[in-house]
C-alpha cells in the first residue's frame, strides 16, 4: 500500500502547475462552501435562539389538549419539584412556570383584550430579559399585586406607572376575575402584536385572580446546545410521562421552520454551484492525468500489474489532490470562522431593519460547529471518488497492445 | 515439454476496413535458454507473434502453450497475473514508471509478487550491478540515458525470475554503443543464469548475436536457423 501512497503522490507532481491549479479552485470552493453553511447555521441558530427566548421557549410542557383549547381548565398543578428535575437535565439552562390567559383590560374609558402571562419575575427574566424591556418603572417582584404593561397598549389606555387599570374576565371554570391593580412598569417589544396586547402580573397574583391556586398553564425550557433538543425532549417526556404535552418550538413555531426552509433552498443552490467548481476541477484534472498516461498504463498492464492497482492508484490520486484543496481550505476556514463566530458579522440595510423590528439584533454569529467542516470535506471527497470513476472506466475498456501503440 | 508451443496459430484483424491476416498457421517450438529473435520486414508480423506469446493479444485461432498450459484461453486478470509470473517484458521505450527511481521500478515488480523485503534488496542490487547501474538505485528514468533506461527495464523484466523475457525491438532508439552493452547484458544472463531471451527485431546487432533466427515474411514462418 505504501508504494501506491508514494505513486500517487509523486504522480500528481509530475504537473505541478495543473495540481496546484485544481488545488486552488478546490480550496477556494471549498472555503466559500463553508463560510455559506456557517453563515446559514450561524443566522438559523441565532435567529431560532432569539426567537425562542423570546416567545416559547425550545420546547414547553402543557396538559394534554391545552395548546390547541388554551383552555384554563387544561392546566398544571405548579410543582417545584418537577421544575428541579428538569432543570437537572443535562443541557437545560432553565424551566420557567407560566399561567397565561386573555382578559378584557380597562382605564378610564377604553377596554382592550390583552394577553395576561403570570411569571415568575426573576425566572422570567433570566430567560426573556425582561426587565431590560423596560422604558419606565420597575420590573416585577414577586409578591407585587400590579401589572407590566406593553408600550402600544399603554398608549392606547392613555396610562403611566402609578396609574391604575381593571383586569375583568374569567379565571378556571369561569369564575369570574376581576381586580384594580396599579401599572409598575411598562415595557416595550420590538413585534408591534406583542406591543399593542402583552401584560404581565406575578404569578401568585395571577393565581389567585384567575381562582388557580398552584396552578400554570406553561412551562418553557430552555436549553443552552440547540442541538441536544432531541436529547432533552425525550428526557422531559420521560420525568412527565404521557399525562402532558411535550412540544418543541418547531411544533409550536411552524412558521419559523418554513421560512429557514426556505432560505435554506437559496443557500443550497449557491452551493450546489461551488460543488460544480469542485467536480470540475478535480474531474478535468483527473481526466486529463488519465488521459496523457494511457501508453504507460498499457505497458504496466502488461507488465503484469492488475488493472484494480491502477484503478486504486488514480483514485488515490483524485483523492490526494481533493485532500490538498479541501485541507488547506480548512486550515483557513477554522480561524476565521471562530473569529466570526465570537465577532458576529453585523449587517446594515433592510434586511437589518426587518431583523430590528422583531427584536433580533442585525448580526450573523457564524456557526462554529464542526459538522459543517465533517459535511463538506465529505462532499469535496465523494466528488473526488466520482471523479475517479472516469479513470476506472477508461482503464477497465483499456487494452494494453492498443494503449502502447498511442 | 517445450517452454512455449505454437501450434497452428493464425490472427486475423478483422476490425479494419480490410481484414489483415497477420499470422498465418504458425508452428513454433521454443525452448529454454533460447537467445532467438523474430526477424523480418515491417509489417510481417513480429509484433503481433511476441504479443501472442506474451498473452498480450488473443489468436483468432490455434493455441499457445507455455509450459503446456493454454493462454489463449485465460481470463483477463488471469493473464494478467499469468504475464506478472512468468514473463519479462522489454518494450521499445517508455518502459519504466517515470516517477521512480531505477531501484523503485525494479522493486515494484516483485513487491507484487510478494517477495521479501531482503530478497528484494538483495536481487536488486545484484540486478542493477549486473546490468552496470550499481550507482544509479537512486536515479530517475529522466535523469538516465536511452541505454540505462533499457537496462534497467531488463533489470526489472528478470527480477522477478520469469520463464522467459520477450523483447520487441528494444534496442531501436539506443546508438550502436548502447545497443551492444544492453546485448552484452542479455547475453551474460542468457549464459550465466540459463535466462530466455526472444526478440522481436530488424537490428542487425541483434540478429548477430542470437542462436536462433525465426524469419517471418507476410505472416508466415519463412525460415527458422540456429547460427554457431
Ligand atoms: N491492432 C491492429 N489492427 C489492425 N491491423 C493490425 C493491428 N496490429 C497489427 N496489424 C497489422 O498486422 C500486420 C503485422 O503487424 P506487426 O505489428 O506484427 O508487424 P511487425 O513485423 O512488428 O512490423 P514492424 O517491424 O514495423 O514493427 C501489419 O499489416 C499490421 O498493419
Ligand atoms: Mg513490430
Amino acid at each position: 500500500m505504501k508504494l501506491y501512497l508514494i505513486l500517487a503522490w509523486r504522480n500528481i507532481w509530475r504537473n505541478k502547475r495543473r495540481t496546484i491549479l485544481a488545488a486552488s479552485s478546490i480550496f477556494f470552493a471549498i472555503v466559500l462552501a463553508i463560510f455559506t453553511r456557517a453563515m446559514q447555521h450561524g443566522s438559523y441558530d441565532y435567529m431560532i435562539d432569539s426567537a425562542v427566548r423570546m416567545f416559547t421557549g425550545y420546547l414547553q410542557i402543557h396538559s394534554k389538549g391545552y395548546w390547541e383549547e388554551k383552555s384554563l381548565e387544561k392546566a398544571l398543578d405548579y410543582d417545584s419539584n418537577l421544575i428541579k428535575k428538569i432543570e437537572e437535565i443535562q443541557s437545560v439552562e432553565i424551566a420557567v412556570p407560566r399561567l397565561e390567559n386573555f382578559l378584557l383590560i380597562s382605564s378610564e374609558h377604553i377596554t382592550k383584550v390583552t394577553s395576561v402571562i403570570a411569571i415568575d419575575p426573576e425566572k422570567e427574566n433570566q430567560m426573556t430579559k425582561l426587565s431590560q424591556k423596560l422604558i419606565s418603572g420597575r420590573y416585577l417582584k414577586k409578591d407585587d399585586n400590579g401589572i407590566l404593561i406593553s408600550e402600544g397598549l399603554a398608549k392606547i389606555l392613555n396610562v403611566q406607572v402609578g396609574d391604575s387599570v381593571v383586569l375583568y374576565g374569567q379565571g378556571i371554570y369561569g369564575i369570574t376575575a376581576a381586580t384594580l391593580c396599579p401599572v409598575i412598569g411598562i415595557v416595550r417589544f420590538a413585534l408591534p402584536d406583542l406591543n399593542n396586547s402583552l401584560t404581565y402580573i406575578p404569578l401568585s397574583f395571577g393565581q389567585t385572580l384567575f381562582s388557580m391556586e398552584n396552578k400554570i398553564t406553561t412551562i418553557s425550557v430552555i436549553i443552552n446546545n440547540p442541538k441536544k433538543l432531541d436529547y432533552v425532549l425525550s428526557e422531559v417526556k420521560k420525568i412527565v410521562g404521557d399525562d402532558y404535552d411535550v412540544m418543541s418550538w418547531e411544533e409550536m413555531m411552524p412558521e419559523l421552520v418554513q421560512g429557514i426552509q426556505l432560505d435554506s433552498v437559496g443557500g443550497l443552490i449557491m452551493l450546489f454551484i461551488l460543488y460544480l467548481v469542485i467536480a470540475f476541477g478535480i474531474f478535468g484534472t483527473v481526466m486529463m492525468m488519465t488521459a496523457e498516461r494511457t501508453k504507460e498504463f498499457g505497458i504496466l498492464i502488461s507488465i503484469g500489474i492488475k488493472k484494480t492497482k491502477l484503478i486504486l492508484i488514480t483514485t488515490l490520486e483524485a483523492i490526494f489532490i481533493s485532500l490538498i484543496g479541501a485541507l488547506s481550505g480548512i486550515l483557513i476556514s477554522v480561524p476565521m470562522i471562530i473569529y466570526f463566530h465570537n465577532n458576529p458579522i453585523r449587517f446594515s440595510g433592510e434586511l437589518a431593519e426587518i431583523s430590528l423590528k422583531f427584536g433580533v439584533e442585525p448580526i450573523i454569529p457564524l456557526s462554529n460547529d464542526p459538522g459543517i467542516l465533517v459535511a463538506q470535506t465529505s462532499i469535496v471527497l465523494i466528488i473526488a471518488f466520482l471523479s475517479s470513476l472516469y479513470p476506472l472506466n477508461h482503464i477497465r475498456k483499456l487494452k494494453p497492445i492498443e494503449a502502447m501503440r498511442m | 515439454m517445450s517452454l512455449i508451443e505454437i501450434i497452428n496459430l493464425n490472427k486475423i484483424y478483422d476490425k479494419t476496413k480490410v481484414p489483415v491476416h497477420a499470422l498465418k498457421d504458425i508452428n513454433l517450438k521454443i525452448e529454454r535458454g533460447e537467445f532467438t529473435a523474430i526477424v523480418g520486414p515491417s509489417g510481417s508480423g513480429k509484433t503481433t507473434l511476441l504479443n501472442m506469446i506474451g498473452g498480450l493479444d488473443t489468436p483468432t485461432s490455434g493455441k499457445v502453450l507455455i509450459k503446456g498450459v493454454d493462454i489463449s484461453k485465460m481470463k483477463e486478470d488471469e493473464l494478467i497475473d499469468f504475464r506478472l509470473k512468468n514473463i519479462g517484458f522489454v518494450f521499445q521505450s517508455f518502459n519504466l514508471i517515470p516517477v521512480l527511481t531505477a531501484k523503485e521500478n525494479v522493486e515494484f515488480i516483485m513487491l507484487l509478487q510478494g517477495i521479501s523485503k531482503d530478497e528484494r534488496e538483495r536481487r536488486i542490487i545484484e540486478l542493477l550491478n549486473a546490468v552496470g547501474l550499481g550507482d544509479k538505485l537512486d536515479a530517475r528514468p529522466y535523469e538516465l540515458s536511452g541505454g540505462q533506461q533499457q537496462r534497467v527495464a531488463v533489470a526489472r523484466a528478470i527480477a522477478s525470475h520469469p520463464s522467459f523475457v520477450l523483447a520487441d525491438e528494444p534496442t531501436a532508439n539506443l546508438d550502436s554503443v548502447a545497443a551492444e552493452g544492453l546485448l552484452d547484458i542479455m547475453k551474460e544472463l542468457n549464459e550465466k543464469i540459463g535466462m530466455t531471451f526472444i526478440f522481436a527485431t530488424h537490428d542487425n546487432k541483434v540478429i548477430r548475436r542470437v542462436r536462433r533466427i525465426i524469419t517471418l515474411e507476410d505472416g508466415k514462418v519463412k525460415s527458422d536457423v540456429f547460427q554457431n
